[in-house]
């Protein structure tokens, strides 16, 4: 054990700051591009939420509002949480689990790729993505459904759905730590779909039957459709408490991951 | 402890050949109730190609995982480059082919080696680790659209593309037809003649015998034999004598110069270090013996010979 505390200290000589930040932004990159032609991922993540927005906030709710706001620009809110989950979910959860149990992160691992490269890789990939779903549903909101945001509401929503798409990362991250490759993609639609659903986030929360407007606030999306709908002014309750929430689920979710990378590395035969 | 890394240290910048580059020491590992190694002690040396020879389950990718960094020992220890396997400066100088189920199917075969030389300090020309896989006007297909002699290719290529000093190669030519193995043999003999060492394993005496300096038999999480392809062959020698005959089983073996015997489909197969005289013996002994066969062990014999060894099978144990 003393070699490796005594050759740590050294790691900075091995390995140049820029030569790190240049392996950062290639598996960045590459974790990008192959994911943009997989239509599997980029087709599913970024139609859906177009397609439910585009029916259900465009075409069959014209000219109806739902707390205070047209019902356009509240399904803005909503289907742009629905969208990056999607897309922090299945990036994360399907994509780790793949990698994981098929041994190409074996691969990635045995090589010198600096760890936490691999990990912000997809971060940025999902808020790539994230930020695509949610720049469409705006356009085709101020387009085609009326919706009136200020520059600076918009940039806030924009934001405020990337940045908080994090906890959903975290939770796909978890569930691709522990899921076999065939059985991630199951395990994430069964709890995207439901989890959605009972967050409010296909119908609004207030016409949810009662007792699943109890159990919302114990759910992730909640608490992130609330800060969108923050943004657009079809919600009063106080920001901080919502990412408070948040991030409690993020660090929750990290934990869950830590566990299932520990258990891999004592199995890994 | 210190004086031994720096000695490695000073092996490191002159490559001396015959300097230790990775060991393990004892080293017993399991998984659960498997024990998938018990107490191997291993030297791999600089400049030389070293096979890791022996059946499924043998504990040559746990080896492999362990010198990678990939897995830790239960007892024992490892060192690469006299350090921590999984240290980045370590992981630096080694390159490695794993079995993997499935890569990144829609990156190109350019992108993929863009990315791994980037993890590295001295990376070959992008060119050159394309050149030296054969893969040549591939460069901007999808992995996915690789033929699996391809796939293969660009996984060494990306073991190779950091020019790193070790490089760790797990059943590298499993499911190639013959041209792409031939390819790849001579791929990997290249890299030794630049004065790289080279791990591999393999379940295949004839490609252990094709490329390496040192051949180690491993079965059932254990060392069995270790010495230069001659002296493994030789080891196994002898011929092969299969007969119907009446004598017991115990008798055949105690006949002198026998190595071993086995039953089979109401036949008995004698291995013999010095066929002529047991046959001589077996003929005296039993007149009536007939279907009668004398055949001279090959690799594949002496293969099974050696990883039989450590089986509980009837028959005389080998020397």
């Amino acid at each position: 054990m003393s070699s490796t505390t005594t050759t740590l200290s050294t790691s900075s000589l091995a390995c140049p700051l820029s030569r790190r930040l240049a392996a950062y932004a290639k598996e960045a990159k590459y974790d990008f591009l192959g994911r943009l032609r997989l239509p599997v991922y980029s087709a599913s993540t970024i139609l859906f939420p177009v397609m439910f927005y585009t029916l259900f906030g465009l075409l069959l709710n014209r000219g109806q509002s739902n707390q205070g706001v047209s019902v356009s620009t509240y399904l803005l809110a909503s289907y742009g949480t629905f969208g990056v989950m999607g897309a922090a979910l299945f990036g994360f959860g399907v994509g780790v689990a793949m990698e994981r149990g098929l041994g190409w992160l074996q691969v990635k691992r045995a090589s010198p790729m600096p760890p936490p490269a691999y990990f912000t890789a997809k971060l940025t990939t999902s808020m790539a993505f994230s930020a695509i779903i949610v720049v469409l549903l705006m356009t085709l909101g101020v387009l085609f459904g009326g919706v009136h945001l200020a520059a600076i509401e918009a940039l806030r929503l924009l934001l405020t759905l990337v940045i908080g798409a994090i906890c959903f990362c975290a939770m796909g991250l978890a569930i691709g730590s522990l899921a076999g490759p065939n059985s991630a993609p199951a395990i994430v639609n069964l709890l995207y779909l439901p989890m959605s659903f009972a967050s409010g986030l296909w119908i609004p929360i207030n016409l949810l039957p009662r007792f699943l407007q109890k159990v919302a606030p114990l759910l992730p999306p909640f608490h992130l459709g609330q800060l969108a709908l923050g943004v657009v002014g079809a919600s009063r309750e106080p920001a901080a408490n919502h990412w408070g929430a948040l991030l409690g689920f993020t660090l929750v979710f990290l934990g869950i991951a830590r566990i299932g990378f520990q258990r891999d590395e004592r199995q890994t035969g | 402890m210190i004086a031994a890394s720096e000695d490695l240290y000073r092996s490191r910048n002159s490559q001396q050949p015959g300097a230790v580059v990775a060991r393990l020491s004892a080293v017993s590992k399991s998984y659960g109730d498997i024990s998938a190694l018990r107490a191997v002690t291993l030297d791999v040396r600089a400049g030389e190609l070293l096979a890791l020879l022996g059946p499924n389950g043998a504990g040559k990718t746990t080896t492999v995982k362990l010198l990678l960094g990939l897995a830790g020992p239960d007892a024992g220890s490892v060192s690469v480059f006299g350090g921590d396997p999984r240290h980045p400066e370590n992981r630096i100088r080694t390159g490695a082919m794993l079995q993997v189920g499935r890569v990144p199917e829609t990156v190109r075969v350019g992108e993929h080696i863009d990315l791994f030389s980037s993890y590295y300090a001295a990376p070959l020309p992008l060119a050159e680790t394309i050149r030296i896989a054969g893969l040549q006007g591939l460069e901007k297909r999808p992995f996915g659209e690789l033929s699996g002699g391809q796939k293969q290719r660009l996984l060494f290529a990306l073991a190779i593309c950091g020019n790193p000093d070790l490089l760790v190669l797990d059943e590298p030519t499993v499911g190639l037809d013959v041209e792409a193995r031939r390819f790849l043999w001579d791929e990997i003999r290249r890299v030794v003649a630049r004065g790289k060492t080279v791990l591999l394993t393999t379940h295949y005496l004839q490609e252990a015998d094709a490329l390496a300096d040192r051949i180690v038999v491993m079965n059932r999480g254990g060392i069995t034999a270790e010495g230069t392809p001659a002296e493994i062959k030789a080891c196994a020698s002898g011929r092969q004598i299969r007969c119907v005959t009446r004598l017991p089983i115990a008798e055949v073996c105690a006949i002198p110069s026998v190595l071993e015997v086995q039953s089979d489909r109401g036949s008995l197969m004698i291995r013999a270090a010095d066929a002529d005289s047991v046959l001589r013996e077996l003929l005296s002994r039993d007149p009536q013996l007939y279907d009668l066969h004398v055949t001279s062990a090959g690799l594949e014999d002496a293969f099974l010979a050696l990883t039989r060894n450590s089986e509980d099978h009837a028959g005389k144990e080998m020397q």
